[in-house]
């Protein structure tokens, strides 16, 4: 039960082309054929009483509240499950109708405690239910009840009271229909019935902790822990979730002081675009480390590494990196300085990053954490249609007969849409899923797919390729769209047919049998609307830009473009990745994807910042590294991102922070690079930041501040006043206005504004006046270029191969409870399901090394080695490993490669060649004791507020 | 939470982890397949194991609690092994009105530190006419008296 009451409609609305009008209670209304009279009253302004019926779930009739008379009906019918017909004239109130819900409120009371706390509080419906029903005492006396059942606390966040529970199933059918995962079910019959995780308890259940189901409760059987800590909240503030790229709205429901407030828990907003009112566990529940111990909320400095850091002032603190970068360039040049934007910070704040760099700085050095996963998208997809974009929404898959999914897990990584996807698969649209392992929607309960393509990492394009040339080479292909939308067909079809992209050509490759991807070509090919969607599987190899590309050609050739339920969809990894992208934190591109070269986009900047910019690109990531290494390049400002764990070969990116003369590192807490750092700023979570994120739809959401700055000031107040004391005067009086020049200097942007997002909820992009409300679905008609580019996408084996030495491949990804590094999940209960990170290993490669779950192994590879807890699993294929980065002891990054995209040095996180061995006794105790240790400061993490 | 950390639950012993699996399978494409399954089971093995429901969803491709919800609805689908021997009584209402619930208590209470013998109530079994009606080991017996509950116990080794 929400704090404040979204209205509640009782049943789904329903899309019909014909409509029905009925008589309530004398009220006229008019509405689609087939919705229910429950519905219909409810839009009528008629409010007839209800437990088990909510209008994010289907009818289920079973409390026997809502019952009304319905003229020419016999009996009081339940109004959720009778469906309005022309001509109906429905009385929600009579004298049966009356003695009926008095009658079954009774029951329900005499089975309720009368001291309910959650009545009392207001997260109960029950009471209130009988006062509007009319039940005063109850006539029963005390028979059999469920009041002595006792609670299941397992879950971290939230705890079943069975003597509360009314078995109305809401909790069991959201479960199913909303989440997909159908860990609940009713056990037993009759008196006997209760809730149940399928016979365990919550924590050891099937159950993933999204909380659809303490949100669908109607009473305190399901009830957040935080609820009954703090009790119920008494604002909301509207606002963005800063974990993946869905970007969900949510309600932060919050109590206590304005100044200094505790979030009580999230609640998906029903009006948002993205998640309609579904959530995951980060979402809902991982919120805590915005309040961990661990956040330092004081600027640090330090002369070297090796000092203590010493609290200053803000003052001091950006004095000292203002005169440090000054005095950096007055030695070493104007390029000897950089900075690094972050993906989870807002559009506002990464574009005065970008700014400061290029305006303060003077060059082009900045860059941003999308380079090391997505940067291959942007380029991919901009060469190919004209945009760095994904074409689509997410309500597109509900329009879907086909999907493909390449390297992407969403599930885990992007569990919201991953619900979506489920439901359009129970739907009946089918899935091909391409990735080296079985992963959840390959099978898992209610879903399957037609085609797993398990395909060997590194080996992307042959497999795209081998897809288009069946297509092509079978006639499949939509000849009239490639004439008409696209150029350079004929070169492209005659590339792709050539016999070394057939799939019995590709096969000893790729390790996919032809006939299966034949078959998954066909498939893709014929369905009325095929759309493809894929992760960071794709965009991570030394071939990831080719790889989008050949998914881009894929779509065209099949003419699955420029409508809805078709596209090319990145599954984008953080919060705002797309937007961090949009805001120019390219070092070759200025907001809105344009080259620093042209004149044209530059004239714009200096004429409104007042200086010149540099025509030509700055340093990326990688380069900065290299440079800092050579000598070359001094100091960086790393905004909100850890390089030290996340990036590739982290000896490298250590080497290269210590060859630094000034490091300075913006974030929440002291993180891996914060080691390397010589100014510490303290940074804002999402809970106190004033902005916008744009997720992997290119919608742009509000962020809206939930309290006050807890370090005294906004990110991008402190960027601003860094770049002023370097002599660039920089400033703005809001947010607002940071967004207005954006919209100002950026075309796709043209018709957003603070004001706009308010009034609209949220905008797609591009929002100008040809799209005043924004582009839910591009390039229809015609391609933002013009014409699509259909590019021949030449396979070239990746450099990173098998050896005896190193036999196996490893490859990388997240697990549903933590997020990347794990800065913010490791500081939260989400820790209970993933506390280390492990390896996942085929039995038969196990079974070769002795390795049995549950082992410390050594993985190595010739970059580096690491320990990690084994788990032999048959969702690997053999000779591909798989472990997660979410936890810094795990090191993972300690062993990947330095190759990388050729296009934009993404690095091939996806494709290291390693051993895997099992560890001596000796190195096993050690890192049975580190792991203990790091676990006792987790567990201590935990129980901090 | 799938995809943790958590080890997989321990197997059950193969031989009837294979068999349920098989017992499934062989059923795979019959409409509504889950009640025949369990049927089966219960038919080879005289009870529904915890174990065997992770295997039986696996093969339907449901949750385990689909699989929960649907056994614990059926007060048949015994989820303990059962007793060398079985005694229902009938409490259906023709039964009830002949003794049959003095029947049962008395049976109920005279077998109640024997492990080895249930006795369990069961409605109606079409049998009205000769209540008290029940079965003992599966075989319906008409006017059912303690007495010859106690002459078929005689002959049980125990």
């Amino acid at each position: 039960m929400t704090l404040v009451a979204e209205p509640d409609y009782g049943t789904p609305a329903v899309t019909s082309p014909s409509s029905a009008t009925v008589t309530i209670d004398g009220r006229s209304i008019t509405v689609p054929a087939g919705t229910s009279v429950l519905r219909a009253a409810s839009e009528a302004g008629v409010d007839v009483p209800r437990l088990c019926a909510t209008d994010s779930l289907k009818a289920f009739g079973s409390c026997r509240l809502c019952v009304v008379e319905i003229e020419g009906v016999k009996g009081t019918p339940a109004s959720c499950t009778s469906l309005c017909t022309d001509g109906m004239v429905v009385h929600t109130r009579s004298e049966a109708v009356d003695q009926v819900r008095h009658g079954v409120m009774e029951l329900y009371l005499s089975d309720h405690r009368a001291d309910c706390p959650g009545c009392a509080r207001g997260n109960c419906e029950i009471q209130a239910l009988a006062v509007q029903v009319g039940v005063g005492e109850v006539r029963y006396g005390l028979g059999a009840s469920h009041l002595d059942q006792t609670p299941d606390e397992s879950n971290p966040y939230f705890a079943y009271d069975p003597a509360a529970c009314i078995v109305c199933s809401r909790c069991v059918r959201a479960c199913g229909e909303i989440q997909g995962t159908f860990a609940l079910t009713v056990d037993g019959r009759g008196f006997a019935s209760r809730i149940t995780p399928g016979g365990t308890d919550f924590l050891s259940s099937e159950c993933v902790s999204c909380g659809a189901c303490v949100q669908a409760c109607p009473t305190d059987a399901l009830t957040e822990k935080r609820v009954v800590e703090l009790g119920m909240p008494t604002r909301a503030v509207d606002t963005t979730c800063a974990y993946c790229g869905v970007g969900c709205s949510f309600r932060a429901e919050v109590t206590g002081p304005a100044d200094d407030p505790s979030v009580v828990r999230m609640m998906p907003a029903k009006a948002g675009g993205a998640n309609e009112g579904h959530s995951c566990v980060k979402g809902r529940f991982a919120f805590g480390y915005a309040a961990h111990a661990d956040r330092q909320l004081r600027p640090m400095v330090r002369d070297t590494i090796d000092d203590p850091w010493r609290v200053v002032s803000w003052e001091e603190a950006i004095g000292r990196v203002a005169s440090g970068f000054s005095a950096i360039q007055a030695e070493h040049g104007v390029g000897s300085i950089g900075g690094i934007s972050s993906s989870r910070c807002t559009n506002e704040e990464v574009y005065v990053v970008q700014k400061m760099v290029r305006a303060a700085f003077g060059n082009n050095n900045v860059d941003t954490c999308a380079r090391v996963c997505h940067s291959p998208t942007g380029y991919g997809l901009n060469h190919a249609f004209g945009t760095s974009a994904g074409t689509q929404d997410f309500a597109s898959v509900d329009r879907c007969d086909v999907l493909l999914l390449i390297g992407a897990n969403p599930t885990d990584a992007h569990p919201v849409f991953g619900s979506r996807m489920k439901r359009a698969l129970r739907r009946g649209a089918k899935i091909i899923v391409a990735d080296p392992r079985r992963i959840d929607l390959v099978r898992s309960p209610h879903v399957e797919a037609t085609h797993h393509l398990p395909v060997r990492p590194g080996t992307n394009v042959a497999l795209v390729n081998a897809l288009a040339h069946v297509i092509v080479t079978e006639g499949l292909h939509d000849a009239q769209f490639i004439a008409q939308r696209c150029e350079n067909g004929e070169d492209y079809l005659a590339f792709i047919a050539a016999p070394e992209h057939s799939p019995e050509a590709t096969e000893a490759v790729t390790g996919i049998p032809a006939a299966d991807l034949r078959a998954a070509a066909r498939l893709y090919a014929t369905a009325p609307n095929a759309a493809i969607y894929y992760g960071l599987g794709v965009t991570e190899h030394s071939q990831g830009s080719t790889m989008v590309m050949g998914m881009a050609n894929l779509a065209m050739i099949t003419g699955n473009l420029g409508r809805e339920g078709v596209g090319v969809n990145p599954l984008r990894g953080q919060n705002n990745v797309q937007g961090s992208c949009d805001m120019g934190s390219f070092p070759h591109e200025l907001p809105g994807y344009r080259h620093v070269s042209r004149a044209d986009v530059r004239n714009i900047y200096e004429s409104l910042w007042g200086v010149s910019i540099q025509p030509t690109p700055g340093l990326r990531i990688p380069n900065m590294f290299d440079a800092a290494i050579g000598g070359s390049f001094k100091g960086l400002f790393v905004h909100g991102e850890d390089i030290a764990q996340s990036d590739p070969n982290t000896a490298h990116v250590e080497a290269a922070l210590r060859a630094m003369d000034l490091v300075v590192v913006q974030d929440l807490f002291l993180n891996e690079t914060a080691r390397f750092a010589h100014v510490f700023l303290p940074g804002t979570s999402f809970l106190e930041k004033d902005g916008t994120f744009t997720n992997a739809e290119r919608r742009i959401n509000r962020v809206r501040p939930v309290m006050p700055s807890r370090v005294g000031r906004d990110e991008w107040q402190i960027v601003c006043e860094i770049a002023t004391a370097m002599g660039y005067p920089m400033g703005y009086a809001a947010p607002s206005q940071i967004m207005d020049e954006i919209a100002a200097t950026t075309p796709t942007f043209a018709g957003v504004s603070f004001a706009r997002l308010d009034a609209e909820g949220s905008m797609q992009w591009p929002v100008n006046d040809a799209a005043p409300h924004g582009t839910p679905t591009m390039h229809i008609g015609e391609f933002v270029r013009g014409k699509g580019a259909l590019t021949p996408t030449v396979y070239v084996p990746t450099t990173e191969r098998t050896s005896r030495r190193y036999p196996l491949l490893l490859t990388t990804g997240r697990i549903l409870s933590q997020y990347n590094v794990g800065a913010q999940t490791r500081r939260t209960a989400n820790s209970t399901w993933h506390p280390r990170d492990v390896l996942e290993i085929h039995p038969s490669d196990a079974e070769l090394r002795g390795i049995t779950t549950g082992d410390v192994v050594e993985l190595a590879s010739r970059i580096g080695a690491t320990s990690l807890t084994a788990q032999v699993s048959e969702r690997m294929q053999p000779g591909v490993v798989y472990t997660t980065f979410h936890h810094p002891v795990t090191g993972a990054n300690v062993v990947t490669t330095e190759n990388s995209d050729w296009a934009t040095n993404c690095p091939e996180y996806k494709v290291t060649a390693v051993q895997v061995s099992v560890r001596t006794h000796a190195a096993r105790a050690a890192y049975d004791q580190a792991r203990d240790d790091s676990e006792a400061g987790a567990r201590e993490e935990v129980s901090v507020r | 939470m799938p995809g943790s950390s958590a080890a997989p639950p321990t197997a059950p012993p193969a031989s009837r982890a294979d068999r349920v699996r098989a017992l499934a399978t062989d059923r795979l494409t019959l409409r509504g397949p889950l009640l025949p399954i369990l049927h089966a089971v219960m038919d080879e093995f005289g009870w529904i194991a915890e174990e065997d429901l992770p295997i039986i969803a696996d093969v339907l491709n449901l949750s385990r609690a689909d699989v929960h919800g649907v056994v614990t609805f059926y007060h048949d689908f015994r989820r303990t092994p059962p007793p060398a021997h079985r005694v229902q009584i009938c409490r259906g209402e023709a039964c009830q009105a002949v003794g049959a619930q003095g029947l049962y208590e008395a049976a109920t209470d005279r077998f109640a530190d024997d492990t080895t013998i249930e006795v369990a109530e069961v409605f109606c079994l079409g049998n009205c006419a000769l209540g008290p009606s029940g079965t003992i080991d599966g075989h319906l017996l008409g006017r059912l008296t303690l007495d010859r509950i106690d002459a078929a116990a005689a002959g049980w080794s125990r």
